[in-house]
């Protein structure tokens, strides 16, 4: 028997009649089919409960006929059953299915970032004007020696510690793993154009690296996951950096779920069971590459991280990627997304802590990812130990994500998380790498002028440094994992 | 011009015996024989073109990981994860392997004379219009060709006492893409909840055949005698086993 869906449509379409001149433009555009043409009264009809409030058609619309509105019909209040979990139980009850969803966690929990402050210089020390004083971004992703020894040779000095592999980049923001597969091949070209034009560097994630983008391999990350998408021994010599991809914030613990299933939902469950396990691939891609690449471990943020953190270290990677619980996806099954793992403010606080007692922290580099929203977020970062930050959704936004959550579906309309040739034209590579590069620059701009107003003329120097940093709002066992004291209290 | 070398690698770190390896690569050797082997990993790990290595002694874990061409035999019995990600190239085991042979490899050949420990053939998968293949002399563990996504893995249980199962248990769980073919019937309760049981056709015979010439051949077994058993041909139900999960 057919079953009427119960489910009420999240967004309302209002047209403008008075403006509409019926081009039918949002209806190429919508990926959601919810604007269709009656060719019997010559207009557009709204097909409000398939719109996902993504604003494609809205921005399209020659005329400005088209407003999107969350849907205003209110359930009777109440405090535990919201619309959300209504709207979830329905749509569960219709299909039987678990709910999947694009993008990271937006359940409303504390956002660690906003309870931090930082400081700044006054009569005590002086503060640096940018415009004058050199400011150094400059970082370097990689093992670094216990200590460094030169020797004088013909009286000049020379180094004389041999280095690990280090790979340099302008400013401490990179690009997360995000694959061409989850994304369009438009999208991942464009991050890895602005990665060489910045000077930083973009991420392959699981999906392999697209031939056309080898060119960029100076400026790749290149991820092995456990299903070894697209890994052979050109693609691990050809990245800059070798990331071994054990989890990610937003579902942390299970595999690789690419829009439409289009490779096998679940299969990529991690075959790691230990550290031994991980030591033996760490060496396996190091023997691979001659040991001339930093071998980065990736993981999700959850709830012993310090001492899985730790074992990684011990374990012989250069690099520690630490995934918060609000890091996004292509697709998660939500119930995951929503409820497993940590808020990375408190995740890298315990980290670097642990790694520094341990006297291991220069041992690896520390990236961090999961909602770094913008420059604060990263100075914030770095002060609580921080090497540098991954961007994944921040970037996306940048060439035109609006966030509505529909990555898994594949019919993304701003043409990012699709591979659509109608739409992923959307999506033109000079235009985005442009839009990437500025957003870049904004915050490296933001960051080193944050830092003149420290005190502070590089990064380095900020790194760790959490006596930069106050809370606010905070109670004692969360300013104790942060490793801060609250405003107000000095040295 | 062939050029030989032969390395001891009695008390050597995998590390240094690698470097061996590599440098004499570098030197243009071409065919590389390995004395006393003894649990050293990663060799031929990452190494391309055109190289013949003997290995008499037990490899350990990776051996062949990541490789690119190179042609590996073993004398022996050899470890866990045995052309890891391996590109393309030959690997023949006069001997016993364990756990995770063939862990995502995605072109070449393996030929294993004796058993397979558990989860061969894991996240095999074809790429590139390679197609990786695996020939088993003996038996194997459970989770055989687990999460396989392409490739042929062919099974012939030539050492079985009778009634030994010719695989342990969830044979093909997961599994996605690509064939196994099992020299026996195997019951229903073995496999996984993702595979199914296929007649034997044209085609089938033909691509057993070719395979099996090169593991006799490789052994010193005679193939129309293995060929003359009944096989079994399993198969993916579909490509989208978890289908129903979701809701969207
Ligand atoms: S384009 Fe986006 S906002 Fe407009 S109707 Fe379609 S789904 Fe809704
Ligand atoms: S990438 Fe596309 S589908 Fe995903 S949230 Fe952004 S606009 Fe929506």
């Amino acid at each position: 028997m057919l079953m009427k869906s119960m489910l009420i449509s999240e967004f309302i379409i209002e047209r403008n009649l008075d403006r509409c001149i019926v081009c039918r433009a949002c209806e190429r555009q919508c990926g959601f089919d919810a604007h269709q043409y009656d060719p019997e009264d010559d207009v557009m009809v709204s097909i409000d409960e398939n719109c996902v409030g993504c604003q494609r058609c809205s921005y399209i619309c020659p005329t400005n006929a088209i407003t999107i509105r969350r849907n205003p019909t209110e359930f009777q209040p109440h405090a535990q059953w919201d619309a959300n979990t209504i709207h979830n139980i329905m749509k569960q009850a219709e299909t039987g299915g678990m709910l999947l969803a694009g993008m990271g966690n937006d359940r409303p929990y504390p956002i660690y970032w906003d309870h931090l402050l930082l400081n700044a210089s006054q009569v005590t020390n002086p503060s640096i004007d940018p415009l004058r004083e050199p400011m150094e971004l400059r970082t370097y992703l990689g093992r670094k020696p216990d200590r460094v020894e030169i020797e004088e040779t013909d009286g000049k000095p020379r180094l004389k510690t041999k280095l690990y592999p280090l790979v340099e980049i302008e400013t401490p923001i990179l690009f997360a793993a995000m694959s061409y597969g989850a994304l369009s091949y438009n999208v991942c070209r464009s991050l890895a154009q602005a990665a060489q034009e910045f000077g930083t560097l973009f991420n392959t994630g699981e999906g392999g690296l697209h031939e056309k983008l080898y060119q960029y391999g100076d400026h790749a990350i290149v991820q092995v996951a456990s299903g070894r998408f697209g890994v052979d021994e050109e693609y691990l010599n050809t990245g800059a950096i070798i990331e071994i991809k054990i989890g990610q914030g937003a579902k942390p613990g299970i595999g690789g779920h690419l829009p439409g299933e289009k490779v096998l939902a679940d299969i990529a469950r991690t075959h790691i069971y230990s550290i031994e396990d991980l030591r033996q691939l760490i060496f396996a891609l190091k023997e691979a590459t001659d040991y001339r690449k930093p071998i980065s471990v990736k993981i999700a943020a959850v709830h012993n991280v310090a001492s899985i953190a730790s074992g990684i270290v011990h374990a012989g990677a250069d690099i520690v990627a630490i995934d918060g619980f609000r890091g996004a996806t292509g697709a998660a099954p939500v119930v995951i997304r929503n409820n497993v793992g940590l808020p990375i403010e408190l995740a890298l606080a315990a980290v670097d802590q642990r790694l520094r007692d341990e006297g291991v922290r220069n041992n690896v580099s520390l990236i961090v990812s999961g909602s770094i929203r913008n420059s604060a977020d990263v100075i914030k970062a770095i002060a609580l130990g921080a090497d540098a930050v991954y961007i994944g959704t921040a970037a996306l936004i940048a060439i035109g994500c609006h966030l509505c959550q529909k990555c898994h579906t594949g019919k993304c309309s701003w043409g990012i998380a699709t591979q659509d040739p109608y739409k992923t034209r959307r999506v033109n590579p000079e235009i985005a790498t442009r839009r990437l590069v500025n957003l870049l620059q904004a915050w490296s701009r933001e960051i080193t002028d944050t830092l003149g107003g420290m005190g502070i003329n590089s990064i380095e120097s900020l790194k760790g440094n959490r006596l930069h940093l106050r809370g606010v709002g905070l109670n004692q066992v969360e300013l104790d994992i942060l490793g801060v004291k609250h405003a107000g209290e000095s040295l | 011009m062939n050029k030989s070398i032969t390395i001891d690698a009695h008390g050597l770190p995998f590390v240094k015996l690698n470097r061996e390896i590599k440098r004499a690569i570098a030197e243009g050797v071409t065919h590389i024989s390995l004395l006393n082997v003894n649990g050293q990993r990663y060799i031929g790990d990452g190494l391309r073109g055109k190289l013949r290595i003997t290995i008499n002694g037990i490899p350990g874990n990776d051996l062949a990981a990541f490789m690119n061409g190179p042609e590996i035999v073993v004398y022996g019995n050899a470890q866990d994860c045995i052309a890891n990600t391996m590109k393309k190239g030959r690997i023949i085991i006069h001997g016993n392997v364990g756990d995770l042979l063939g862990y995502a490899m995605r072109g070449g050949e393996v030929f294993v004379k004796g058993n397979v420990g558990y989860r061969a053939g894991i996240h095999m998968k074809a790429c590139d219009k390679q197609i990786p293949v695996i020939v088993v002399g003996g038996t194997a563990a459970d989770f055989f060709g687990e999460y396989m996504a392409g490739g042929i893995i062919i099974l012939l249980g030539l050492n079985r006492q009778h009634n030994e199962p010719i695989a342990g248990d969830y044979t093909g769980t997961g599994m996605h893409g690509g064939i196994i073919y099992l020299r026996a019937e195997v019951p229903k309760e073995h496999l996984g909840k993702e595979v199914q049981i296929m007649k034997i056709e044209q085609q089938d015979k033909a691509i057993l055949k070719k395979y099996i010439k090169k593991f006799a051949q490789e052994f010193g077994f005679d193939p129309d005698k293995i060929l003359e058993a009944e096989f079994t041909k399993l198969l993916p139900m579909g490509k989208r086993p978890y289908g129903q999960k979701y809701a969207y």
